[in-house]
């Protein structure tokens, strides 16, 4: 075999395993799209591999009858929320971590480091016998604040890393110029760091939206999209819904969540990269 | 800069108080709840937990979920991201097609599964009108646990590897390409090179993937409920449900303080087995 031979086999092989990756994650997608929208006849038809007729009255009964419109709402608001709060709190323990240098700074890196490790169910359930007390059971606030400690470890890692990707020089610069440091923070530090925070809220924001274990919890009629469809479908063996409500509701689920990848696909990889270091 | 400032300390109190408020008081909490009766020490929540019909099914499910998913995510995103870390035409839309499960939960994950593989699914649809089978083949049921736990493990790895992936193909971006370059010099080849420079380099990468997938793992939760509902009790289903159904705090803290208890123990042995030489040498 001579050197042309072998570089093309490889060059095939490559696109060929390429294919077979994207065809792997695209496929059930499509399925699970085109499906949503079948209709029962069709769906029930063992020769229709392919639907021909289609219907969006199940997403619409989805949407509006079983309160899936009301989960989406909900979801938005909760991950707007907590998007806020850990932002307020976060924003300021993150820049602390990357421009100063003071006395147990490791040991709290540390602590926060490994608050990311705690998992979300432990934190589920003794809040809600607190929420019951403070009257934040089944409330929007409620969540959000519980996924705000989920987000909260993250987002002081990753904008502490985004601030450090600031030279100090700049601010320092700004300081000599006669800005106080808030004011340095403000015009200098702030801008050049937005897109990174941009990509920081969205991944929060996709923590909050896909998180079900608490947000089924602590509500029971304000719930959030994933506990919605979790409580509607639930159980392949005993569950309630038709199978094409099922696909319909996994479309409704997937739909956002493949825009928001579109949109953030450059920052996705990057920002694991310096979260990471 | 300022050394002796309190400014470092008052930014970073709020952030430290909420996360005591909301990780720590719930963790103590939990603790009492479990292991107190009445106001006083008590084995009675621990006993009741212990005897509860499903327990020891949902541990051993659980641990055996994480025993097959982890592995195979890590392995297969480790040869995922070696490949996609050379530049060929296709690259960005490979990347992208393996990322696009990281938004997907697994609530979604759970039902996309079953909208291939359900009795009137795509597969069974397909298998069918090629004359494969004659009649459709159940992947859901009582009767088919063992199917069950195959499709929640298939639909696990096509939702959970991306965030592997995407771990280590950072970590392979940060490998300077000088070492790489060096060794080819003195003559390694591809494998010398993956084993001697790149594997170790990867560690750490490796350790956050490990423990990321390791603690969600432990979780399983909304996955299991939609593919499999009961069949197949898992720990976090199983607190779920002396919460929510049988309004037991106690017990349901016992479960998500073994998840957690797990958890951590993995966690630390990741941690020891897998330390960074290159971090260590830095730091001396």
């Amino acid at each position: 075999m001579n050197d042309e031979t072998k570089y093309l086999l490889k060059k095939i092989a490559s696109y060929a395993v390429v294919f077979t990756l994207v065809l792997w994650i695209i496929l059930p997608l499509f399925v699970t799209f085109l499906y949503g929208f079948t209709t029962a006849e069709d769906y029930y038809n063992p020769d229709k591999i392919i639907p021909t007729t289609f219907t969006t009255q199940y997403i619409e009964t989805i949407l509006f009858t079983l309160g899936a419109w009301d989960g989406i709402r909900n979801s938005i608001i909760v991950a707007t929320m907590t998007i806020i709060i850990s932002f307020i709190l976060g924003i300021p323990a993150g820049y602390a971590m990357a421009r100063y240098i003071f006395p147990g700074k490791d040991t709290i890196k540390l602590s926060i480091v490994g608050l990311r490790m705690f998992p979300v169910i432990v934190m589920a359930i003794p809040l809600v016998v607190l929420y019951i007390n403070l009257h934040l059971i089944d409330t929007l606030l409620g969540v959000a604040l519980a996924h705000t400690a989920m987000a909260l470890p993250f987002v002081i890692l990753i904008t502490s890393s985004i601030f450090a990707g600031v030279s100090k020089e700049l601010e320092e610069a700004a300081l000599v110029f006669g800005l106080t440091r808030l004011g340095a923070f403000r015009k200098i530090t702030l801008p050049l760091t937005l897109p990174g925070l941009a990509a920081a809220a969205m991944f929060t924001f996709v923590m909050s939206w896909n998180e079900v274990f608490m947000a089924s919890i602590l509500t029971l009629n304000n719930r959030t999209l994933p506990a919605l469809i979790l409580s509607i479908v639930a159980g392949a063996g005993g569950g309630a819904a038709p199978d094409y409500y099922k696909f319909a509701a996994a479309f409704i689920m997937t739909l956002p969540a493949m825009v928001f990848v579109f949109f953030t696909r450059k920052y996705l990889v990057t920002m694991w990269g310096i979260t990471l270091k | 800069m300022e050394r002796r400032s309190l400014i470092p300390y008052l930014l970073l109190l709020p952030a430290i108080i909420y996360l005591l408020g909301f990780i720590g008081y719930p963790l103590i909490q939990a603790f009492y709840l479990a292991f107190t009766k009445d106001g006083a020490l008590s084995l009675d929540t621990v006993r009741r937990a212990l005897s509860d019909y499903y327990f020891w099914d949902a541990l051993r499910n659980t641990l055996l979920f994480a025993a097959v998913i982890v592995p195979i995510q890590l392995g297969l995103a480790v040869v995922l991201a070696l490949f996609m870390n050379r530049t060929f035409k296709g690259r960005d839309l490979g990347i992208y097609a393996l990322i696009i499960p990281l938004t997907i939960s697994d609530v979604a994950a759970g039902l996309i599964w079953f909208s291939l593989l359900s009795p009137y699914g795509f597969v069974n649809k397909l298998l069918m009108n090629l004359g494969i089978t004659n009649t459709p083949i159940y992947f859901f049921g009582y009767q088919f646990r063992t199917r069950e736990f195959f499709v929640i493990v298939l639909a696990e790895i096509w939702r959970a590897t991306s965030i592997v992936f995407v771990i280590i193909l950072a970590g392979l971006q940060m490998i300077s390409r000088e070492y790489l370059e060096a060794a080819e010099v003195f003559g390694a080849g591809y494998w010398t090179r993956l084993r001697h420079i790149v594997l170790p380099m990867l560690k750490p990468s490796i350790q956050s993937a490990l423990i990321i997938r390791t603690l969600f793992a432990m979780q399983i939760f909304g996955i299991v409920l939609i593919l499999a509902g009961r069949d197949i009790p898992v720990l976090a289903a199983e607190g779920y449900r002396q919460m929510v159904d049988l309004k037991d705090p106690g017990v349901a803290s016992i479960y998500a303080l073994i998840i957690a208890g797990i958890s951590l123990i993995l966690a630390a042995l990741y941690v020891k087995f897998l330390r960074a030489e290159y971090l260590e040498v830095s730091r001396q």
